[in-house]
Order: structure tokens, then sequence, then C-alpha cells
């Protein structure tokens, strides 16, 4: 294996490629170049829609409370969890679970966020990659909670929050799962969360 | 193989599907119309990702050390391959050495381009593609035509048959609803029972030692947080260099791929999860060579969009089958031919030079330019059919003569006229069969200036 | 003194299509220019550069250079031609400063009436809906109209100067810039997929009721006319030359 990476390198490194240079991402004349919006929050909540995905605004943790119960999805879901403390009704622990697999009958996941961004509908989620990151995708339905000051309004200003010093997982969640592969047909649900709700909630919790 | 133009005259014989083929494609690329309209600095976007690809070139093999020791510091294990043979091996050793039989995998061109997945299957392991696209022409027993929507050639009566033959999905179902949900529940088990998940990279960040992974479906994240062990497979040009890069190019990819402002998911792995081990191998397979050809080298910023396959109008109209590659269409008749010129000599000819591919191209590959220069390699190559060379030749020595190519001219013009039909149109006239010649007029415009414009 | 316009016409237009080049000679005189037609003009080499074989388009493009760097500016009607000059002549001369020259005041027909001339309004009357076919050279190549891959600001001359005649309405449709299928060589080459791609614009300038189907470049029209032709369909096919001139 030594062998094919000196190998892979020297045969790079015997070609002689013209010096190009890196773009600076940080300057004024680039950054001034990217979109804004007047109302962040209102374009997060209106991608996600477009992507199929719900934004509901709401107060505080008892609001998300009341808003979930009138989710039909939630009504008929059994099995629910929450990583969000006195948030929904849970009916499952999951804070022992040490095996993913635990987790397969799962109805309804609330979990948290991190921020969210404005063009394009997505929520940053990031965890260690223990066994409840599989919560996020495994669940029938998953619900984020995030606070309601953390909109960015696009992924340069995404990355500019994100550091990745430490062992991690993280994923931008863009709305329920999809798929279009038969005859272009959107199909939502193909193999992660049936719906998607995003919980903006101002007071901090 | 047989060549394109061959494969592309077979499509085409069933014009009603052709048509269904070529408008499946165009609504995806007026999607992708629709949202990059949204991005005023959509051009500006396109610019610096050419730019960033381009650095990644020049430095790649800096980057990819860079991108090795921040991997391993991560805990990660980095293989290196330096064709497909190796990087199946390597595969194949991973998975021995943790004893696995059940492998679930979600979308990877690479692995589909080192033919993994009937390698593994020799050695008694079970792979199952989880993209719903890959896992239909998987069960088909065939390769994807397109390289982001593998079944984008299959209609859903098909598909409803083939459920119903291979799950037991109702007969006669059509619903793509009906079909998915049951796509859904078996490959769900599939995730539950496997012992390992291999993806893809769609980027890798020498800066951190991470890759990102980008689906609709969801299917990396449950093929890859269900169980401990994740082999992670990248062709080494699939790296950037830093994570801010990642603004750009993850702004640029789902647009240009099918029109949505991201994908689903864009899981970003650093390092394994707690218990569990992550192995990244970078495959060669050619490109350290590509990237020193000064005419070829840019080929290597490909992103694997497909914008390219969308918007071409020979590829809507032939289907990915007709190029006989496992990337098809405008980028895969570039790769193709540097990998074996021979096989691919007619790919780059399965052009007609329109530069629209160039246009989409979120990292702007001047493909058609890259495909012009081809056609000059195959020729250097001897690989030109003669009847072309020669035809060619005999053109450029009339044109070098004004008098024989006016002679020539004027001759064609005066019998063509009287000829029978049958004579001039017949199987050796290919313009005649779907169209008819130019009206062949008295005057040429040399003749008519000579007799009416007093000045030479 | 007017500038000395030499006038590049194709080997194709010149044998069958001359009407295109006493067209574009007309309009030329009309605005004032000296025009030119070096008679020793054959070929730019395009159908062998194509074809990957450019050892036979050297001699071509030195040709061309000589019988035509003496002039202030060379026309063409044709997109393609006029590329192929600019754009794919570099590898045939290192360090030529005639070269450079020529490139700097090669124009397609419409190009020069409105970047040169500055015409930008045509007189005369052509009461006919007209479908406008953008010719991929002169769109993706010589950037004379904005194309709907690229995010940015729609302009276009020829579109420019045909809706500046009195009567011309323009035909909207569906795939305003999708490649007719000529594309030299592939027309024969890959003869299905080009009459495909031919079919396919015919069909939609006839849904978008085009009665007059016109271009910059007549290699696309010889193409499309060809499928007209054989399918009998009643559309007339006119460069646009041809059509600035009959408004004459």
């Amino acid at each position: 294996m030594t062998a094919s990476r000196e190998s892979i390198l020297s045969t790079l490194r015997k070609h002689s490629v013209p010096e190009t240079e890196l773009p600076d991402l940080q300057l004024p004349e680039l950054t001034q170049q990217w979109i804004t919006y007047p109302d962040p929050s209102q374009q997060f909540s209106d991608m996600l829609a477009s992507i199929k995905g719900l934004c509901l605004q709401v107060k505080d943790i008892e609001e998300v409370n009341q808003r979930l119960a009138e989710l039909p999805v939630y009504q008929e879901s059994n099995n629910i969890c929450s990583l969000i403390p006195d948030c929904g009704q849970p009916t499952v622990n999951v804070n022992q679970i040490t095996d993913p697999h635990d987790l397969e009958n799962i109805d309804f996941a609330i979990l948290p966020g991190e921020f969210c961004v404005a063009e394009n509908g997505a929520t940053w989620i990031t965890n260690d990659g223990g066994p409840l990151r599989t919560l996020y995708f495994l669940s029938q339905h998953v619900a984020l909670v995030v606070p309601a000051s953390e909109v960015v309004p696009h992924m340069h200003a995404a990355y500019q929050r994100l550091s990745f010093e430490n062992p991690s997982f993280g994923t931008f969640m863009a709305g329920p799962s999809k798929t279009a592969d038969i005859e272009q047909s959107l199909v939502i649900g193909a193999h992660g969360a049936r719906s998607l709700t995003v919980f903006l909630v101002e007071e901090s919790f | 193989m047989p060549s394109h133009p061959k494969l592309a005259a077979e499509f085409i014989k069933d014009k009603d599907r052709a048509h269904w083929h070529d408008q499946s494609l165009w609504f995806v690329r007026s999607k992708r119309d629709k949202a990059v309209q949204q991005l005023p600095e959509w051009e500006l976007l396109r610019e610096q990702a050419s730019k960033i690809k381009s650095y990644v070139v020049s430095h790649l093999p800096d980057l990819l050390e860079e991108f090795e020791k921040n991997a391993k510091a991560k805990g990660v294990h980095v293989h290196w391959a330096r064709d497909a043979k190796e990087h199946n091996e390597i595969v194949h050793g991973i998975l021995e050495r943790h004893q696995v039989k059940r492998v679930v995998k979600s979308k990877s061109m690479l692995t589909e381009e080192c033919h993994l997945n009937p390698y593994l299957e020799r050695y008694g392991i079970e792979i199952v593609d989880t993209d719903l696209g890959e896992w239909i022409v998987q069960l088909q027993d065939k390769p994807p035509s397109h390289i982001v929507m593998p079944a984008i050639h299959i209609k859903k009566e098909e598909i409803g048959e083939l459920f119903h033959e291979k799950l037991g999905t109702e007969k006669g179902a059509t619903d793509p609803q009906y079909l998915t949900e049951s796509a859904r529940q078996r490959l769900r088990q599939k995730f539950i029972e496997a012992d390992a998940g291999i993806t893809g990279v769609n980027f890798a960040i020498a800066e951190t030692g991470g890759f990102v992974v980008c689906t609709n479906e969801g299917n990396a994240d449950l093929g890859t947080s269900l169980n401990k062990l994740h082999i992670a497979c990248m062709g080494i040009e699939k790296l950037i260099p830093r994570a801010n890069d990642l603004g750009v190019f993850l702004r640029l990819l789902a647009r240009s791929a099918t029109g949505q402002p991201i994908t689903t998911y864009s899981s970003h792995f650093h390092g394994p999860a707690p218990e569990g081990e992550l192995h990244i191998v970078l495959l060669d397979n050619g490109r350290s060579e590509i990237a020193g050809s000064d005419e070829f080298r840019r080929s290597l910023n490909c992103i694997r969009c497909g914008a390219c396959m969308n918007t071409c109008p020979v590829y809507r109209r032939s289907g990915g089958y007709s190029y006989s590659n496992t990337v098809p269409g405008p980028i895969g008749s570039i790769l193709g031919p540097a990998h074996d010129t021979k096989a691919n000599a007619s790919l780059p000819f399965a052009c007609s030079l329109c530069g629209s591919c160039t246009d989409v191209c979120p990292v702007k590959i001047d493909l058609h330019h890259q495909l012009l220069t081809w056609r000059k390699q195959i020729r250097l190559k001897g690989l030109l059919p003669l009847s072309k060379r020669l035809s060619m030749k005999m053109l450029s020595w009339m044109m070098q003569a004004p008098r024989l190519y006016q002679f020539v001219g004027k001759t064609a013009r005066r019998i063509v006229p009287y000829l029978p039909r049958f004579l001039v149109y017949n199987r050796f006239n290919a313009w005649g069969k779907q169209r008819e010649l130019p009206d062949m007029p008295k005057q040429s415009f040399r003749e008519w200036m000579k007799q009416n414009h007093d000045r030479k | 003194m007017a500038p000395k316009v030499g006038l590049f016409i194709p080997c194709y237009i010149d044998q069958l299509y001359p009407q295109v080049g006493i067209a574009t000679l007309k309009i030329l005189e009309h605005f004032g220019c000296d025009v030119e037609y070096p008679e020793s003009q054959t070929c730019c080499g395009q159908p062998m550069a194509n074809t990957g074989c450019t050892n036979e388009v050297g001699p071509l493009a030195k040709r061309f250079l000589e019988i035509f760097k003496s002039y202030d500016a060379v026309v063409c009607p044709s997109g393609s031609c006029v590329s192929m000059v600019k754009n794919h002549y570099d590898e045939y001369f290192t360090d030529n400063p005639e070269y450079e020259a020529l490139k700097g005041k090669t124009f397609e027909f419409c190009e020069y009436l409105t970047t040169v001339l500055g015409v930008d309004k045509l007189a005369g009357r052509f009461p006919h809906k007209v479908g406008l076919h953008q010719s991929c050279h002169g769109l993706r190549e010589l950037r004379l109209a904005s194309d709907s891959e690229i995010v940015g600001p729609p302009f276009g001359t020829a579109r420019a100067l045909l809706e500046s005649i009195d009567g011309v309405e323009l035909t909207t449709l569906q795939r305003p810039d999708e490649c007719c299928g000529f594309g030299g060589t592939f027309a024969v080459a890959e003869e299905a997929v080009s009459c495909m791609m031919g079919e396919d614009r015919v069909h939609d300038h006839e849904q978008a009721g085009t009665e007059v189907l016109t271009a910059l470049d007549m290699s696309c029209l010889m193409h499309l006319s060809g499928i007209i032709c054989r399918q009998q369909k009643p559309i007339r096919v006119m460069h646009i030359a041809e059509i600035f001139a009959e408004c004459l």
C-alpha cells in the first residue's frame, strides 16, 4: 500500500503543472456579492416549505409542545423520543441506548438543530457520531428545535461558524427525505424521514 | 462495443421513447435554470469553483498528503489504490478482516468505475445499492445510465413489473409513491441487517481530513450510522483545500444537478463514530496522468453533477448506454478516451459542438473544446477511420486550389439536378436519408460577382 | 474614406446559397461599406478541424491570413466560420501580429452592422412571424447573444435588428437555443441523432407559429430546410441577410 502511495504521489509530482492561485473567499468584493434577505427567517421558512418541510416560528418550548400536539403525524405516532428537555411527550427513553438498531421503531424524534440557512432551507445538526445520530435518519418523522436567532443567510455564512478541529459528525438537513428516481415523480419519504418540521424558538431553552 | 452512432440509431428507432427520454432530461435542465436564476451571483460562484479546482489539480500531491495527515489525526484509515483492481482488493480486504457478509452502498460512480459489486459478490459478499435508482438498475443487472439519475431511462411501468418480479409487489402497479414505499420497506431491512456501509465522496477537505456525502434519500446516512464500519471511496481529484470552499461547492452542486438549492442531506464525516472504524480509499486509476495533461487537466475539476448530460442534446436523444462508458455524456466522452482511446474513439464525435455543456458546468470545464481536442488526439493516434482521413485530405487539397474547388462545385451544380432521384438518394447518401439536398443554384456567388459586380 | 471590407463568403454559401452572399453584399454597400470580394478565398478549414484533421487546416489558415490581412475589416455571414478564424486558428500562428490583428477585425455580419456600423434600426417592412434559430457558434463561441445557460442580462444583435423591422413578430420557442443538430460532419456521422435534433427544432418552430425560419448560419438552415423540404412543411427558410435585403 505504501508503494501505491509513493507511486501515485511521484506520478503527480513528475508533471509540471502551471501554478494557480487559490481564491480568497473572504475578500469584500466577493462577500458583498452573496445574496442576502430582508427577513432571513421568512426566507428559510419559505425555502423549507418549497422542499416539503415545515417551519414553525414559536415563542418557547411550551409553544413547541402545543404545535407538536396539533401535527397529525405526531398525533399518529406511538414511539416518540426527545433529546430536548421538556419537549414533546416522549414515550421512549433513548438516553441509555448504545445500539442504533434499538431505534428502529421510533416514529417521531424531537432533536436539536444548531442553526438554519435561509438560502436553501437547510438546518445544521451535529454530534459526536454516536448511536443517537441515527435518529435523524431512521425515525419516520423528525422535528428539529433551533434557536430563532440562529439563522444565517447563505452557505458561506454557515461555514464561517463551523469548525472541524475535532472528530464529529454533522449534516445539513434540508426537508424530508425524497427521491424522483421513478420517472422524475417526486416522492417524499425515500429512506430517511417522511416529514421534517423545524421549530425556530425565540426564547432560550 | 458498438460505436455511439450505432447505439444511438438503435435508441432512436423507438422515436416516442426517445422523445420521452429527451423531455425527461430537458425537464431536469429547466429545473436547473430556474434554480440558478435565483442567484444573481451564480457566474461568480462558478468562477470561484473553477479557480479552486484549478488550484487543487496544480497542488494535488501536497493536498493529498495534507488530507491524509489530518484524516489520520482524527482516527481515519487512509488507503491508496493505483487502479481499479487494487481498489477492489483493498475494500475486500477491509471487509474480510471484519468478516462482513452484507454491505449497503450509497451512490458511488467510482465503485461503478471499478466494478466493485461483481468483485465482492465473487467472494460471497452481498452488496446492495441503496440509492433507489441504482437499486432499480441493480435488480435489472444493468449499469446506471446517468450519474445522478441512474434509472432515468426506465418507465414506471417497467419498474412496476420489475418490482413485481423481484419484490412481489402488485402486478401492474405504476404509482411512484407505492413503488417507492415498497423499496423503502425492503431497503430498510437491508440497512438494519448490514454489517458495513460503503459510500462515495462528494468532497474531501484537505484542511480538516473530513469529507462530505450528499444524498436526497438519506441512504448514505442510514448505511453508515447503523453499523460500525464505513468505507468511503474517492477519486484523488475530489479534494478541496478548505472547509470554507464547501460554501461555494454546496451552493453549486445540487442546483446544477437537479435544480434543488441543496440535497436533503449533506453529511460531513470527520473521524469514525465512537467505537466505529472509518476507512477512506483514494483511487488514482489514470487521474494522475490526466493531471499532467495540459489539454485535459481541467476535466479533473468535475464534481459529477451531471448537468452536462442533462443539457446535451445528443445525450438526451441517445441515452447513457449508447456511450458504453461508466460515465456517459460530455464529461464521459472526455474521461472515456483518456482511459481507453481505441474503445471510446467514437465518443468525442458524439457531439455537435454546441457548447451548452460548457456553459452549465459549475466548475467551468471547457467540455466542448476538450472534445474537439480529443478528436485531434484520435487522429494523431491513427484511430480515425480511413474514409474520414482521406475525405478530409481531399477536401483540404481541393480548398488549397481555388480553380479546382470552383470546378468541382460547378460540376456538382450542373450534374446533380439532372440525376434521377434514386441515384442521389440512396444508402450511400447519409445526408439524404431524412433530408433533402439543397437546390443546386445555376451560379455560384463568385460567378455572380464576376458577371454582375463591376469591382473585382 | 470608407473602411475597406473584405467579404468572406463561406464555401457552401458560395456554391449552394449565393443569394445569401448577394444579400450580405447588398446590405453592406447600402450602409456605405467599400466591399471587396477576394476571389482566391475558398474555405476556412472548419470541417477538417472538427474532424481532428488539424494538419489539413494549417495551409488553409495561412491562405486565409494572406488573402484577408490587408483589409480594414473582414465580414462574414456565418458565426461558425468567424469563430473558426477568431478562436481556432491560434495553433497555426505563433507570435504572429498579423493574425492577432486579423482576429480583432473579423466580424460576423450582424455583429459588424451593430457594433461597427452602429446600425440599430432597419428600414422596410417584413410582416411575418419570424423564428430565430440561435446558431451555436455565434451564440456560445462569439457571444453575439445571451444564452439560456448563463445567468446574466439578456442581449442579442440579431434579435434586436429583426425586432427593429416593421411587421416582424418574433415567435416564442419552447427551447430558445437548443442546437439544430447540424454540427458539421456530425450531420452525417451521427445521422439519426442529427435528424432527430433537427426535427425537434422544426417542430418547436411549428408550434410557435413560425412562418419564416432564420439564423446567422446557413449551415444550420441547410440542415433544417433539408428536413422541412423532406417533410413538406410550409416554413420558409431565409438567412438573416436575406431578410434584411428583402426589406431594403
